[in-house]
């Protein structure tokens, strides 16, 4: 794996090389190795290494940058020379700010915008509390091991004469930012994955997890699910599209929420792109939809810092159904300061979540934390109370219809039941839906335990299962 | 890079592989992008690394590793063989590949101009004069720009004795602009939504596409849908515009004709396909009007699906899909090829990158024009009622690719031959091959497109590739119109 020692060591090649005013150096990648099986036969199998750094250079207001997974001298100089040559022919920029030093990036982030001097920070400040993400275990699975987690899978398929596909993957990953003005950060962190699909002769079920330790992955227990959900589902019966009450596993409540997060960034409110314009505080969901920002939960992962280095603040982005917090990198806050929406989009500050500069998206929250409900609900209570509805799994191929109102549109899939008087019946042919995700959010019934979810729509988050009246099902497919 | 190779091809064979082949990739590209009046983003990437596939014990492995010394080659390709035996634990048969003919060749991309010799300063201002032009329409809120460049060298070896030098160039140009009013955000892109036209080309592209020429109409049409009539719900004949039928095209043929997707090995993520293979040669796709190839050749255009050879190294084909409303062809590989009683991959293998395992992919999966002569005027002209939809706004399709729903940019009222009124939010939905034989009218060649969709997402993990689809506008008979709003 690159070390930070070495990664400092290839820094200071690349500053002493510039002749910017301003240097930055990203590094990422990894070791990264995936088990693909389908039709109960592994039919891929991969392992790669890659690191990349990454070199912005700054001169008086321009700036660019310039990526290789080269680190040798000559290489190194290349990027340099890129990364100088694409920032000189730039207009000036007055909204590029300098870049951090290591107290601005620990703190509030703010006195390089305002002029006022920098406040001293304590030493456990400028890191969160993260709880542990590096797993040695994780990071040396082997490929018989995950062959043999593939084998359980198989074992289950074979034994419900189901076929099994699906992936097990594990990864150990390094993310570290330095920049000349004596900021220096390094993130280290393992993945594990498991997801599983069983097919049936005419139905499919499905799950996935993924821990930073695989010790917290059952291919057994996922592989049971997934067959139960195959066989209650089997010979799917056609029912009309319409508005149903729905309860949405936490899969697919993460596919679908997955979708408003890009709006909750500063820059998409300037930009006069977001849902959002005009509608922070007011009560736009429900009074049980509250919704965190916090990559030290303890079933978060990934890096503290964002994309110039700066700390990730916890951040309340909705508090009982009303949007209270945008998210802002440095330069986003100084415009937002400047600019006539400033006064209704709550507190403006640099909160930590912006991407590596330069970039026209601004930021995005990705620790995104449901917050528990005062009376949460299992889903077989959800499903107990329900008079008449339909039980989903997962969603599938979500797009943005219509973006101000946030008319999402979408599939079922892999494990879709009807619901009548408080229990399954009987699997479903799958459903189109057109539904507002305000609406949405606005119709929610009752929620589960958040729990850490995942799925193919969006970035793994911590969220509940949801029961959500008035559910828009527009059409159905063939099966 | 081929003493990389033969170290790779060495270990790999020595320690067991009954096949192997390793590829050397070496990419760069340069991305630059404007925002309202600024530069958004200016960035130049190079990648470079090789990777190591095996057969042993019947199963596949793969390694990959950007360190190219020979002590990293050696032990990646040995990597690769244990990988191989891992995955032989679990396995139903063995894998079996079609026959190839080892071949020596060098291909590269036609192209008059290198698009990295452009100086960037000439990118910049191009660009900046585009988006001048789109805010300075009164309306406009936001207008964003891109030009995007990429060149792509790649050495493939083979223990079969194929050795292949290829060098691939795409290029990429477009823009939208956005009017936010109200309760509304509407949006109009040049020349295509996502990124504009990609082709296999040099900047010549970016001279052809005529973008500041067309932005002061792009801006105006994104601030006059405000002012227009929401799209009617109903069941309407509907004329999709070339770039539109070309992601119809993708979604709802080229998908579903993945051999692989077929045969479920996709089915954890991308889904599996409708076209099972009995229905090879025995299903009516569409009418008799539709004429479906998956090319990859020179001569079929610069599609983002064209090359000299794929990352088996295998020629590139033109395979027949869709012959007068029949589905006559799958996409193929040298591992799949014999499921449909083909002695042949048809060569639509390809990897991301050098750190990517290759998959079937499109290639140019083309709708064939219209043998009469025909334009989109006269199409129209022809016309008693229909919704003209015109650039891809929204865009799914079920796991199967049955059920399918579109949104696009801007539509227009045909009424009596003639556009009556413009429509904002046109949608429709369907079913595949209803929708396929309900088509009744194709334009011929002088309005047909091979357009670029740079960005299909397939594979675990995820690789995103670029293919080509050629169409020309097309109408099609009772199609269901605006259910995406219907509350």
């Amino acid at each position: 794996m690159l070390t930070n020692d070495r990664a400092a060591d290839i820094f200071d090649r690349i500053r002493k090389s510039s002749s910017a005013d301003e240097v930055e150096v990203l590094f990422s990648g990894g070791k990264f190795a995936l088990t693909r099986f389908a039709n109960n036969t592994i039919h891929q199998n991969v392992a790669e290494e890659n690191y990349a750094v990454s070199v912005r250079t700054a001169f008086g207001g321009r700036t660019a940058r310039a990526s290789t997974n080269k680190f040798d001298d000559e290489s190194l100089r290349r990027v340099v020379a890129a990364s100088e040559e694409l920032a000189k022919v730039q207009h000036p920029d007055p909204d590029l700010l300098p870049m951090p030093d290591a107290r601005e990036a620990a703190g509030s982030g703010d006195q390089n915008l305002t002029g006022e001097a920098p406040v001293a920070t304590s030493a456990s400040h400028s890191t969160p509390a993260l709880p542990p993400r590096h797993f040695v275990e994780t990071a040396a699975i082997t490929p018989e091991l995950r062959a043999a987690g593939v084998k359980k899978i198989v074992v289950v398929a074979q034994k419900h004469e189901l076929n099994a596909a699906g992936i097990f993957s594990s990864g150990e990953s390094i993310d570290g930012i330095f920049n000349s003005r004596g900021l220096a950060r390094w993130h280290t962190q393992t993945s594990a994955d498991i997801s599983i699909t069983m097919l049936g002769e005419d139905s499919s079920g499905w799950q996935k997890a993924n821990s930073p330790n695989v010790a917290n992955l059952d291919p057994l227990a996922l592989a049971e699910i997934a067959a139960k959900k195959a066989l209650d589902s089997a010979r799917p019966q056609q029912i009309p599209a319409g508005k149903y009450t729905v309860i949405l596993e936490p899969s697919a409540v993460l596919d679908i929420v997955g979708f408003m997060f890009w709006d909750y960034a500063g820059m998409a409110i300037l930009d006069q792109r977001s849902f959002l314009n005009g509608r922070v505080g007011i009560q736009l969901f429900g009074q049980n939809v509250t919704i965190w920002d916090d990559v030290a939960h303890p079933l978060q992962t990934g890096s503290p810092f964002d994309g110039e280095g700066m700390r990730r603040k916890r951040l309340a982005l909705v508090e009982n159904g009303v949007v209270k917090r945008l998210v802002y990198a440095r330069a986003t806050a100084a415009r937002m300061k400047r600019s006539e929406c400033k006064d209704p989009v709550g507190p403006v500050e640099a909160t930590g979540h912006g991407f590596a500069l330069p970039n026209e998206m601004g930021e995005l929250p990705q620790n995104i934390v449901f917050a528990a409900a005062q009376n949460p609900q299992t889903v077989a209570q959800m499903i107990a109370s329900t008079e008449r509805g339909v039980l989903v799994t997962r969603l599938w191929y979500i797009r943005e219809v219509e973006p101000f109102e946030k008319m999402l549109t979408g599939m079922t899939r892999d494990g879709t039941f009807y619901v009548e008087n408080g229990r399954v019946r009987h699997g479903v042919r799958n459903f189109r839906f057109n539904e507002s995700l305000i609406h949405m959010l606005a119709n929610v019934e009752a929620t589960s335990v958040p729990v850490r979810a995942s799925g193919e729509e969006s970035f793994d988050m911590v969220v509940p299962a949801m029961k959500v009246r008035e559910f828009n099902f527009t059409e159905v497919t063939k099966f | 890079m081929k003493e990389v190779a033969s170290w790779a091809l060495n270990v790999a064979t020595t320690r067991g592989a009954s096949y192997a082949d390793a590829r050397i990739v070496s990419q760069r590209s340069r991305a630059l992008t404007t925002k309202n009046g600024k530069v958004g983003g200016a960035s130049d990437s190079e990648s470079v690394g090789f990777s190591v596939r095996v057969l042993a014990d019947g199963a596949w492995g793969f390694a990959a590793s950007d360190d190219a010394s020979r002590p990293s080659v050696e032990a990646t390709a040995a990597q690769a063989v244990e990988i191989a035996r891992a995955s032989s634990r679990v396995k139903v048969h063995d894998v079996r590949l079609a026959p190839e003919k080892a071949v020596t060749a060098e291909w590269t991309t036609p192209h008059k101009i290198d698009p990295f010799t452009i100086p960037v300063e000439k990118n910049i201002d191009l660009l900046l004069r585009v988006d001048s032009e789109l805010r300075g329409v009164a309306g406009v809120t936001l207008a964003e720009t891109n030009l995007n460049f990429n060149r792509e060298e790649q050495w493939f070896v083979s223990s079969e004795g194929s050795d292949i030098h290829q060098t691939k160039y795409s290029t990429g140009a477009g823009y939208a602009a956005y009017a936010f009013a109200g309760s509304e955000i509407q949006k109009r892109s040049y020349p295509t939504s996502y990124g504009g036209q990609w082709q296999n080309k040099g900047y010549e592209l970016v001279e052809e596409l005529k973008l500041v020429e067309n932005a002061r109409r792009i801006a105006e049409e994104a601030v006059a849908l405000h002012h227009a009539d929401q799209c009617p719900e109903g069941v309407f004949d509907v004329i999709l515009d070339s770039s539109q039928l070309g992601l119809q095209i993708h979604e709802s043929v080229g998908h579903p004709i993945e051999l692989d997707r077929v045969l479920g090995m996709e089915a954890n993520f991308a889904g599996t396909s409708f076209l099972t293979i009995d229905k090879l040669r025995t299903l009516r796709y569409g009418s008799d009007l539709v004429n479906v190839v998956a090319d990859a050749r020179q001569e079929h255009g610069p599609g983002l699906g064209t090359f000299g050879f794929d990352d088996e190294g295998v020629p590139a084909q033109c395979t027949p899909i869709i012959t007068k409303g029949l589905f006559t062809g799958y996409l193929s590989s040298r591992e799949t090829a014999h499921t449909i009683g083909e002695k042949r991959s048809g060569g639509t293998m390809r990897a991301e990158g050098w750190n990517r395992l290759p998959m079937i992919r499109m290639t140019n999966v083309s709708l064939l024009p219209g043998e009469k002569p025909l334009s989109l005027e006269q199409l129209i002209a022809s016309t008693d009622h229909a919704i003209l939809m015109q650039t891809n706004r929204s865009w799914s399709i079920d796991d199967k690719r049955y059920n399918f729903q579109f949104g696009c940019e801007i539509g227009w009222e045909i009424k009596n031959g003639k556009r009556a009124r413009m429509v904002k939010n046109p949608s429709y939905s369907g079913i595949t091959t209803e929708f396929w034989n309900a088509l009744d009218a194709i334009c011929s060649r002088d309005e047909w497109t091979l357009w670029g969709t740079p960005n299909c997402g397939k594979g675990q993990p995820q690789q995103v590739m670029g293919t080509g689809h050629g169409a020309s506008p097309s109408r099609f008979r009772g199609v269901k119109v605006g259910s995406a709003f219907k509350s």
